[in-house]
């Protein structure tokens, strides 16, 4: 086997080093994990472009320092980030603050409801909470470098775990507030375990400050004939680095709905590992980013069909105005086992900009003979032969870009099955139409 | 004419009656740097309909491209009045508010907006450039279900993205319907019998005729006579490169269509 030659560190890689040797004694729990994740970091570092999986996304490029960890939030950071979560106040939820990365339980609805638990991941990790102990880590075995520079991080979060049967009457919104402080870096870890026949709405917003770089992961375990819609918002501030992840084991005739909405941050990588292993569960993965100004979004997805008779439908579309760039990985696999397996995936990128960038980069590695599996993907401007129709109506040209933008995204957020958050989203697809114009 | 173009007629009141409604006056257009209008002259009176008969090539759909606006279309030289007022300056959207208002040839599809939808901005949008108030919802709802059913579109439809998955028959009458709504000044009828059976033809014409009234103009823009025994014009103008070279009755169509164009290809040559 060869071995390559690791160039020289570079001082964010040197810095996130220090880091976890000065903070390693005080992390909570699964030490031999955190130090094996480490040394996967370490021996690859962060990913550049010249590897794949991160082709159009070199962080060693974009991430110039590391910053130091956050501190835990105090009673001011705690009140300056009382606010959060705005983008989805009309939404009738059961609100888990992070701040800072920090489970902030005083600023939570902890409400007391049969069947939901709901936890700290900090303490349920120094405490060597089983669940946590079978699950963090596990739940898809990935040797991804953000994933394990989580893993060896990971600070605290929230633990939710809906018992089999239960139904929460209201979704679950983890809001990862920032407090405004210094510049810091951030490594959350949550995980959420929905019981066979359990039904769950979960909401995440990310709200990291500028110049923030926030490291999430989310670990979701969905049981057989369980019903799970997630819906994660991401509206960080100008400036703001982060990589968050979404790992998903599916079970068997169980539905999954996923869907992750970008509206802001310098550079947002949002990936998703998601693996069908119970039959005949149907699921859809979707996701809209709307990028101006400089923005960077990155949308990596990697769906594993390890079961007979599911059926995804994966659709990605990006919005791209100003320099922006959007960039879509998606990659499917049916396992050989997999037959009737039922998969199309499709990114569609809108740019309004001539400046602007779509990258795309759909595959399928198909091992089952008795599969309907396809993939599309296209990129363009405004038609603007649509556009003179509107015109010609009487309705202005911004007004009528607008229609056309609304159009094109609403396909998306319309698959929304929560009423009220799907309103949120189109509410916020205007606010940043309207902010265009 | 009808209550429902009550409004429109208002604003015209203060209008000089002796005015035509629409004055082309030496009017040369390009497209790509290539002149296709060379010097049009067409004057359209209120209430009146004027068809435009010509051989491919000789500007019809130039000549409707150009009075809505279309940006990829130049105007060089000449103007284009309506009610006395040049529209060369103004914006496809401004001069629909003015009451210009295209019937496609090719409608457009706009997967994703309701026609229901479309219609409502697609008004307000005018009222707002006119100066005035937002039409109630129920009221707009009653003037929709009222157009839509004498045009034979079921509810069903206006609930579907704009012209998806319709027919040619069916994007011909959202077409007329979207006019019945807009209530416009001058109407200008592209090709709207291409591709039509002789029964979507029928809805068509009748639904444009519903529409004639003597204070709104209307062109109507065609290859054949057929669609003129449907709609039976006042006024009948061949286009030959770029230019007016024969007005008269509606029994020129006849003419037309029994010897053909040969004669106004060579005579503009």
């Amino acid at each position: 086997m060869n071995v390559e030659v690791r160039q020289m560190k570079t001082a964010a890689e040197l810095s996130l080093a220090e880091t976890f040797e000065s903070a390693k004694g005080r992390l909570p729990g699964l030490r031999a994990l955190r130090e094996d994740a480490f040394r996967r970091f370490e021996a690859q570092g962060l990913p550049h472009r010249r590897i794949e999986e991160w082709k159009y996304t070199d962080l060693r490029a974009l991430m110039r320092d590391a910053k130091p960890l956050a501190a835990p939030p105090d009673a001011a950071a705690k009140a300056r980030a009382k606010d959060s979560g705005a983008l989805l106040r009309g939404v009738n939820c059961r609100r888990l603050v992070l701040v800072d990365g920090v489970f902030a339980p005083d600023l939570s609805d902890l409400t007391a409801e049969p069947g939901v638990t709901i936890r700290g991941m900090a303490e349920a990790l120094a405490a060597g909470d089983a669940l946590v102990a079978r699950h963090v880590g596990k739940v898809i075995d990935t040797d991804d470098i953000a994933v394990s520079l989580n893993t060896a991080l990971m600070g605290d979060g929230v633990v939710i775990d809906i018992a089999e049967g239960a139904a929460a009457a209201r979704p679950i919104l983890l809001v990862y507030a920032s407090s405004g402080r210094a510049p810091a870096s951030m490594f959350a870890r949550s995980l959420a375990v929905v019981g066979r026949k359990a039904r769950v709405t979960l909401l995440e917003s990310h709200e990291a400050a500028a110049d923030d770089q926030a490291n999430v992961v989310t670990e979701l375990l969905v049981g057989d004939e369980a019903e799970v819609e997630h819906v994660k918002l991401v509206s960080n501030r100008d400036g703001a680095l982060q990589l968050s992840t979404l790992i998903a084991a599916i079970g068997a005739r169980a539905r999954f709905d996923d869907l992750t909405c970008t509206i802001g941050g310098a550079v947002t990588r949002n990936q998703l590992y998601v693996r069908y292993g119970g039959e005949d569960t149907v699921s859809n993965l979707r996701g809209v980013s709307l990028l101006r100004g400089r923005q960077h979004a990155d949308t990596t997805l990697v769906v594993d069909h390890a079961a007979p008779g599911c059926q995804s439908r994966e659709l990605f579309k990006s919005v791209l105005d100003d320099d922006s760039r959007g960039v879509f990985q998606g990659r499917i696999g049916v396992q050989a086992h997999a037959q009737k397996t039922d998969a199309k995936m499709a990114a569609h990128a809108l740019l309004l900009s001539e400046n602007a960038e779509a990258d795309s980069k759909p595959e399928l590695e198909i091992f089952a003979d008795d599969v309907q599996c396809g993939h599309g993907s296209t990129a363009g401007a405004l038609d603007e032969d649509l556009l003179f129709y509107l015109r010609a109506r009487g309705i202005p040209a911004r007004e009528a870009e607008a229609l056309m933008v609304t159009a094109f995204v609403g396909e998306v957020i319309e698959g929304v099955a929560h009423e009220g958050v799907r309103e949120a989203l189109l509410a916020t697809t205007d606010a940043w139409l309207g902010a265009r114009a | 004419m009808t209550r429902a173009h009550a409004g429109a007629a208002n604003a015209l009141m203060k209008r000089d009656n002796t005015m035509s409604l629409l004055e082309i006056k030496n009017l040369h257009a390009e497209v790509d740097g290539k002149p296709i209008l060379n010097g049009l002259n067409l004057t359209v009176e209120k209430g009146q309909v004027a068809a435009i008969m010509g051989p491919n090539g000789s500007g019809k759909s130039t000549l409707a491209y150009v009075l809505a606006g279309r940006p990829e279309y130049e105007v060089t030289a000449g103007d284009i009045l309506l009610d006395g007022e040049s529209l060369l300056e103004l914006e496809p959207d401004a001069r629909a508010a003015k009451g210009v208002f295209l019937a496609f040839q090719y409608p457009m599809e706009i997967p994703g907006v309701a026609t229901m939808t479309f219609l409502r901005t697609a008004l307000n949008a005018q009222r707002k450039a006119r100066g005035e108030t937002d039409l109630s919802t129920p009221e707009f709802l009653k003037r929709v279900r009222e157009a839509a059913s004498r045009l034979g579109i079921d509810q069903e439809m206006l609930r579907r993205g704009v012209n998806v998955g319709f027919s040619g028959g069916e994007k011909k009458r959202n077409e007329i319907l979207q006019m019945a709504m807009l209530e416009p000044r001058l109407a200008v009828l592209d090709e709207t019998d291409s591709g039509l059976d002789i029964d979507a033809l029928k809805i068509v014409a009748d639904g444009v005729n519903r529409l004639r009234s003597p204070e709104r103009g209307m062109i109507v823009i065609t290859h054949y006579q057929r669609l003129l025994n449907y709609i039976v014009p006042d006024v009948v103008h061949v286009l030959s490169k770029g230019r007016v070279v024969k007005s008269g009755g509606k029994e020129l169509a006849l003419e037309l269509e029994a010897r053909g164009y040969a004669e106004y290809q060579s005579e503009a040559a």
